[in-house]
């Protein structure tokens, strides 16, 4: 029993970080057919813009709170610039982003490998990250329990924003039915566009939560990018809710068998369990019922 | 260092210097050596290097894009600058070196390819270069078949020796060894290892396990992570309830940030639990997102290492353009490579690949390096090195808190070790292809 509990907490602390990295691809992916390979990129982006916001408030205490609108907003232009330029020509051609997005990641890491130390540059966790909290006698790290808020925050706002708001109604009906959306005078263009700047704005914020778990280097984006494709098709496509138990029992099955087995195998184990699942159900846990003909 | 290469990826490998191999035949080579009077050892064709201008093509050979080049780049600028300076001194045998600098590209195939091309293509009398150790037993067959040269500058882990490459990073009795006798002369205990899923670590930890049993260490707990996966918060919490008395960390790379953020986040300290790494190095501790003074490292090099060209190589590097501003034991074997190479040449008095392999086995060759004076041994192309233990300072320094009596002679195979059965070694040297 005693094992069970880090491992229940430290696996929700890993789900809740590939839920991080997975909202947006739900987002771009789901709702918009889009395969973008650079969402890990628009990552590692988050965490540089972290360290930048570091380098321009010393005191981490504070640089990490600033850091992450700022993270959320490079990283979401980023994905416009994106959009704009490239993604529009390719919609209803899947495979084709998947090729396209992956040079623009290549361009990406090469362009971090020039511009910052291809060490990899260091960011401080905030003092009020130190410490731990003793949960029935095993000692959490709060920056495990940080990440859980962050992710619920990022759920929370995204599906009431998706449910509340008029934008949120207008993405909705567009996944729906885009022809018929169109028809009721829906501005799809518009909708995509910003449908993909949030979408790349919440791997910004991911960002921000990896660079303070592991780090932040050109590299960083690509350790992201198929856990987080795995947890979004397991969930269902264009379902926030079958993303998040998803992302949660990955990364508690992760945590567990890393404890049963080793680091190695278990990454091997959690995958077998998302691949053996989908096979069984290829649709995902949850289902859009659409109305369109297609 | 190495990440394990799938037996794809080698099949993919051969395929490919097969493939370039046929070309480059079909094309032809440029001019003959002029000094090509010995046999080649092997098979391969004349060498094709020319040696009759006043100029000597070598060629360096890093990983400048992709994964490696995090660590490979400054390999790169290092050797760079050794020839700028040999060149500035009169270069070697008379001629200046002229470098053709290829990318490794992070990718295993691409260095046997490039390999290839740098000694049939380019004709270089040298190649100097790589990191993991996927990518030299990427380059070993090419050098082996071509008989041409590599000088592999990184610590690695043994088990390892060919007459075409020469090893100037330290074997595992030059790191590995030296680390545990300073944690048994600390009176350390218990002892848990941590380290990357690939053939260094495994290797290293197979010897600290052997080694440990000897000196009445225990072993508590061995833990590994994929090189690619930074989170170690479950392993680390793994840590935390077996409480060891120190350390041994081989995890390498960007996962070993992940390995301090997940170890002070639990609230372990260096004052009771402290780390012995043996990669990290002045690089890579101001990196980490997390003061790590009080842990220790096992190099031979330090910057803070007090010899008579030490302050001469760190004043150079430091002055020098796209400089990181420190020096580390991978520069400083990368170095080191660049200047074996000469005193082999002039103590040949030839290029020839045979002629500087009967020097390095005839002569005594010594390099005063910025770690101290070292020596090759000419049967298994390894140097001698001095083992030290350094802790880290506010000022992300190593202040030396322990030296080996004497320079250590390089044991590859571990042959001059008891504890060290043959069988092991033979299933080692299996394992690690």
């Amino acid at each position: 029993m005693d094992a069970l509990i880090p491992q229940l907490l430290n696996g929700s602390a890993q789900g809740a970080l590939l839920l991080l990295a997975a909202l947006g691809l739900s987002l771009t992916f789901g709702q918009m057919g889009v395969i973008n390979m650079a969402h890990g990129e628009f990552l590692m982006l988050g965490a540089f813009t972290a360290y930048l916001v570091q380098q321009v408030i010393a005191a981490s205490d504070l640089s990490i709170p600033v850091a992450l609108p700022v993270a959320f907003v490079v990283a979401g232009l980023f994905g416009l610039v994106l959009e704009v330029t490239i993604i529009r020509w390719m919609y209803r051609r899947p495979l084709d982003t998947l090729l396209v997005t992956v040079g623009v990641s290549l361009i990406l890491q090469q362009a971090a490998l020039q511009i910052f130390p291809s060490q990899g540059v260091p960011v401080e966790k905030p003092s009020w990250l130190d410490g731990q909290l003793n949960v029935l006698g095993y000692n959490w790290p709060l920056r495990q329990l940080f990440t859980i808020v962050l992710a619920a925050v990022c759920v929370a706002g995204l599906s009431a924003w998706l449910k509340y708001t008029s934008f949120g109604r207008r993405i909705r009906a567009t996944v729906h039915n885009r022809d018929l959306a169109e028809t009721t005078g829906i501005s799809t263009r518009t909708i995509d566009r910003l449908t993909f700047f949030v979408g790349s704005g919440l791997a910004g914020v991911a960002g921000v939560a990896a660079s303070l778990i592991g780090g932040t280097n050109s590299q960083m984006g690509a350790q992201y990018i198929i856990p987080a494709f795995l947890v979004v098709a397991a969930g269902g496509i264009g379902q926030l809710k079958g993303t998040i138990i998803a992302a949660w029992v990955v990364g508690v099955a992760l945590s567990c068998f890393a404890y049963w087995t080793t680091g190695s195998l278990a990454q091997v184990l959690a995958f077998i369990l998302v691949i053996v699942f989908l096979q069984l159900r290829p649709q995902g846990l949850f289902t859009v019922r659409t109305r369109s003909l297609a | 260092m190495s990440t394990t290469p799938s037996k794809r990826r080698r099949a993919l490998a051969a395929v490919g210097a097969i493939g370039t191999t046929m070309a480059l035949l079909l094309a032809g080579c440029g001019a003959r050596a002029s000094d090509d009077t010995a046999q080649a050892g092997s098979s391969a064709a004349a060498s094709c290097v020319d040696t009759s201008g006043s100029t000597i093509k070598l060629g360096f050979l890093n990983s400048l894009t992709g994964g490696m080049a995090i660590s490979e780049k400054t390999v790169s600028n290092v050797l760079h600058m050794a020839a700028d300076e040999i060149n500035a001194s009169g270069g070697i045998l008379g001629k200046k070196i002229q470098y053709v600098q290829e990318d490794g590209a992070t990718d295993w195939p691409t260095f046997a390819e490039k390999t290839d091309k740098l000694l049939t293509q380019d004709c270089v009398a040298a190649i100097f270069g790589g990191w993991t150790s996927s990518s030299r037993k990427a380059v070993k067959p090419v050098v082996e078949k071509r008989n041409g040269l590599f000088f592999y500058p990184v610590q690695y882990e043994g088990l390892e020796s060919s007459p075409n490459i020469y090893y100037t990073g330290a074997t595992t009795n030059q790191q590995i060894i030296p680390a545990m006798d300073f944690l048994a002369a600390k009176g350390v205990k218990t002892l848990f290892l941590a380290g990357s899923d690939y053939v260094f670590p495994r290797t290293a930890n197979a010897i600290i396990k052997l080694y440990a049993a000897k000196l009445g260490i225990k072993i508590v707990g061995e833990e590994y992570v994929p090189l690619d996966k930074d989170d170690w918060t479950s392993q680390v919490a793994k840590i935390a309830a077996a409480k060891p008395d120190f350390i041994f960390n081989t995890i390498n790379g960007s996962s070993n940030v992940g390995f301090i953020k997940a170890y002070y986040d639990a609230g372990l300290t260096p004052a009771k639990t402290p780390i012995i790494s043996v990669s990290i190095a002045e690089e890579e501790a101001p990196a980490m997102g997390h003061a790590v003074t009080g842990n220790y490292a096992s190099w031979n090099y330090f910057q803070s290492l007090k010899t008579d060209t030490n302050p001469k190589f760190i004043q150079s590097w430091k002055a020098y353009p796209n400089s990181s501003g420190v020096t580390s034991d991978p520069m400083e074997a990368a170095y080191i490579s660049l200047y074996l190479y000469k005193e082999l040449v002039e103590a040949a008095g030839s290029f020839d690949v045979n002629a500087v392999n009967a020097a390095a086995k005839s002569k005594t060759i010594t390099f005063d390096a910025p770690e101290g004076k070292v020596t090759l041994d000419g049967k298994n192309h390894h140097i001698s090195k001095p083992g030290h233990i350094g802790q880290i300072n506010a000022n992300n320094q190593f202040d030396i808190v322990w030296a080996s009596d004497k320079f250590i002679e390089p044991d590859p195979y571990l042959e001059g070790y008891d504890w060290f059965p043959a069988a092991i070694r033979k299933q080692l040297v299996g394992a690690a292809g």
